[in-house]
């Protein structure tokens, strides 16, 4: 049974919340923004068109004219300073050159691959052109499955981003302007239970965060059809649990800060490697292996991997239970040493 | 009468670094159970430390403390604070929250007290019931703040500075919340660094000076302690000729004390009709020319001039 002061603290922090504009944007716009434009930008472009230049040299060539035709070329005609230039700055990412046995030059950056692609795709077609046959026919079959293209990858990684935002400033940025406003003190002075104050700190993210969640892979399902291959509510325990772990952290990084400033800049602080290496907007994975044991730690890491296995691949609960404990233990670890060295007066 | 207070030799000392602070030097006190009990003294003295102490809020570093006959920290604070109300100098309330909505939540924390609409109604907040406690004056969110220490119906309350900052109005409308809770029955100690705020609000006063109690009384006591109730303060013209010293005025009749005060003299004066014209005749006979006069009652202000030869308001 929830004690009456309880209720009336948690009301507070809910009206609060809802009358704070600002903070219904960033909780529910801005990560949907996100999630829109870099759908958009990332979005999946099966019939992509490759743009490179040539220089003028060669550009009437029979063989190039060939493929001048072809849909999937778009070609720059420029003189071979310009195109030189063009390719040093980046405008196109491949140029063709001749050399004097009527040969042809490609000229591109071996470290960008979409450079590498573009560069095989117009070497085969000029070779078609030019009268090879290949020997075995080869179609290609290109997959834009739902649950494979990269918006699929993105909102588990928002919604992870969304709960640790949630969770840090949530608890942390109203415990300290709390503390400045001397409210923390007043309200001390009553009878007021300890534990139901910061029940109800952590409680009102585990209220929040059900629509927070709910509202973001709605709008992801409705407008790019991201689906959700496991159990719904094995998505709710765990993202239950990892806003309780961000919860708890929240606690311990205001639980002494006295000034707003302070806590920003710690909360930066441990947000920021989280942001950068979790996996929110690539994989992790990427990271080399020395950097993984830390990665793996994180606890975003960890709640943003349980989320894609429950959201992507359908993965059950039990399936999950490393990544829960992770997350449990950085909560717990949190909570007890937040309460340890709280600081309750000035 | 039981005492809801009693204090004694009670020390606050600060340590920040290398710098030491000795807030509070041996302070003694004892308020009664229905009476409004004033600390006066300036910026610093010691007060806010002292109420602090008093309402468990900060730890003495030497001393003891009796509040309704309890100790803090012997296992019954949260039964204690069920009995007392406290307004901290300064305390933002919530600006989001309605000034009903913020009543229920500190209503929520005692297990006994008045309906939240009862206490707006007792310092007179019932036409902003619904408003945003943002958008109240300086003056309503001090009497919401009382407000919100009146909701457990305390036996004992704490007011901490409450008019400081406020425009005269509003001062006046929560000196009338005060002489409500007095009427009612309710022990009251409150803070101030004004003179005429512990004048017409408390019964006894305790004048506190770095940390020590200088003198105690009910305002008329400390006042009488002055020898004359009235106070001639004048000026002298400039013209060339050395200002006299204020010895001098002492031995004209019915003047009991002579002391130079920013450019003029201020005196003592038992009876005013009877020294003002032996003051005229004497400035008359040594040519001195008259400047400006004024007289007044002796205050509180006075009386904290005369034991510590500073004003209350110096610091500011």
């Amino acid at each position: 049974m929830m004690s009456k002061g309880l209720i009336q603290l948690v009301l507070s922090r809910v009206r609060h919340f809802l009358r704070e504009p600002e903070a219904v944007f960033w909780t529910y716009g801005f990560p949907l923004l996100a999630a829109i434009v870099l759908g958009l930008a990332f979005r999946s472009k099966p019939n992509e068109v490759i743009q490179f230049d040539v220089v003028e040299s060669v550009a009437s060539d029979t063989t190039l004219s060939a493929i001048s035709d072809l849909k999937r070329f778009e070609i720059t005609v420029h003189p071979e300073e310009i195109a030189m230039d063009r390719l040093r700055t980046n405008k196109t990412i491949v140029v063709v050159t001749g050399d004097e046995d009527g040969g042809i030059l490609f000229n591109f950056d071996a470290a960008n691959p979409e450079a590498r692609q573009a560069r095989m795709a117009i070497d085969d077609a000029i070779q078609r052109a030019a009268g090879r046959t290949d020997p075995v026919s080869s179609v290609d079959v290109t997959v834009t499955a739902p649950g494979s293209r990269y918006i699929d990858f993105l909102v588990p990684g928002l919604i992870g981003m969304n709960l640790m935002g949630g969770g840090l400033w949530g608890v942390g940025f109203t415990l300290v302007d709390m503390r400045v406003r001397n409210l923390l003190k007043r309200l001390l002075a009553t009878p007021m239970r300890r534990s139901d104050f910061l029940l109800s700190l952590v409680g009102v993210r585990a209220l929040f965060f059900i629509p927070e969640m709910a509202f973001l892979l709605g709008a992801a399902y409705l407008l790019f059809g991201v689906p959700i291959r496991g159990n719904p509510m094995t998505v709710v325990v765990i993202a239950f649990v990892g806003s309780v772990a961000f919860a708890g952290l929240g606690l311990l990084t205001a639980c002494r800060a006295k000034r707003i400033e302070t806590v920003s800049g710690l909360m930066n602080l441990i947000m920021l490697p989280m942001w950068l290496m979790s996996g929110i907007f690539f994989s992790s994975e990427r990271f080399p292996d020395a950097l993984q044991p830390f990665i793996q730690a994180l606890p975003l890491t960890q709640l943003i991997n349980a989320l894609r296995a429950v959201i992507l691949e359908g993965a059950g609960l039990m399936s999950q239970t490393v990544p829960m404990l992770v997350l449990l233990a950085w909560g717990g670890m949190s909570f007890v040493l937040a309460l340890r060295w709280f600081r309750w007066t000035q | 009468m039981s005492e809801a207070i009693v204090c004694n030799q009670l020390h606050k000392r600060y340590e920040s670094g290398t710098k030491a602070v000795h807030a509070v030097r041996g302070l003694n006190l004892s308020v009664s159970a229905g009476e409004c009990f004033g600390l006066l003294g300036p910026n610093g003295a010691g007060k806010t430390t002292t109420v602090e102490i008093l309402e468990g809020l900060l730890e003495p570093t030497s001393g003891s403390v009796t509040v309704l006959g309890t100790q803090w920290g012997d296992g019954r604070d949260h039964q204690l604070r069920q009995r007392i109300g406290i307004t901290l100098q300064e305390t933002r309330l919530e600006d989001k929250l309605k000034v009903i909505e913020t009543l229920q939540m500190f209503r929520s924390f005692y297990d006994d007290g008045i309906e939240p609409e009862e206490a707006m109604r007792l310092v007179s907040l019932e036409e902003k019931r619904d408003s945003w406690v943002g958008k109240l004056s300086g003056g309503q969110k001090q009497r919401l703040t009382v407000a919100c220490a009146l909701v457990g119906k305390p036996e004992l309350l704490f007011l901490d500075e409450p008019t400081t900052g406020l425009d005269p109005q509003a001062r006046r409308q929560l000196w009338d919340v005060v002489n409500g809770l007095k009427a009612g029955g309710t022990t009251i100690l409150l803070t101030t660094h004004y003179m005429d705020e512990a004048e017409k609000l408390c019964q006894r006063v305790a004048i506190v000076d770095h940390g020590q109690v200088i003198a105690l009384g009910s305002p008329n006591e400390l006042i009488s302690t002055m020898g004359g109730e009235h106070i001639v303060e004048f000026s002298l013209e400039q013209n060339g000729v050395n200002a006299p010293d204020a010895s001098q005025f002492a031995a004209i009749e019915s003047v009991l004390k002579s002391v130079t005060e920013s450019g003029g003299y201020l005196l003592t004066v038992g009876e005013p009709h009877i020294a003002i014209p032996a003051l005229m005749q004497y400035l008359e006979s040594r040519e001195y020319a008259l400047a400006s006069l004024t007289t007044r009652h002796v205050n509180l202000e006075d009386v904290f001039v005369s034991h510590t030869g500073r004003h209350l308001c110096d610091d500011e």
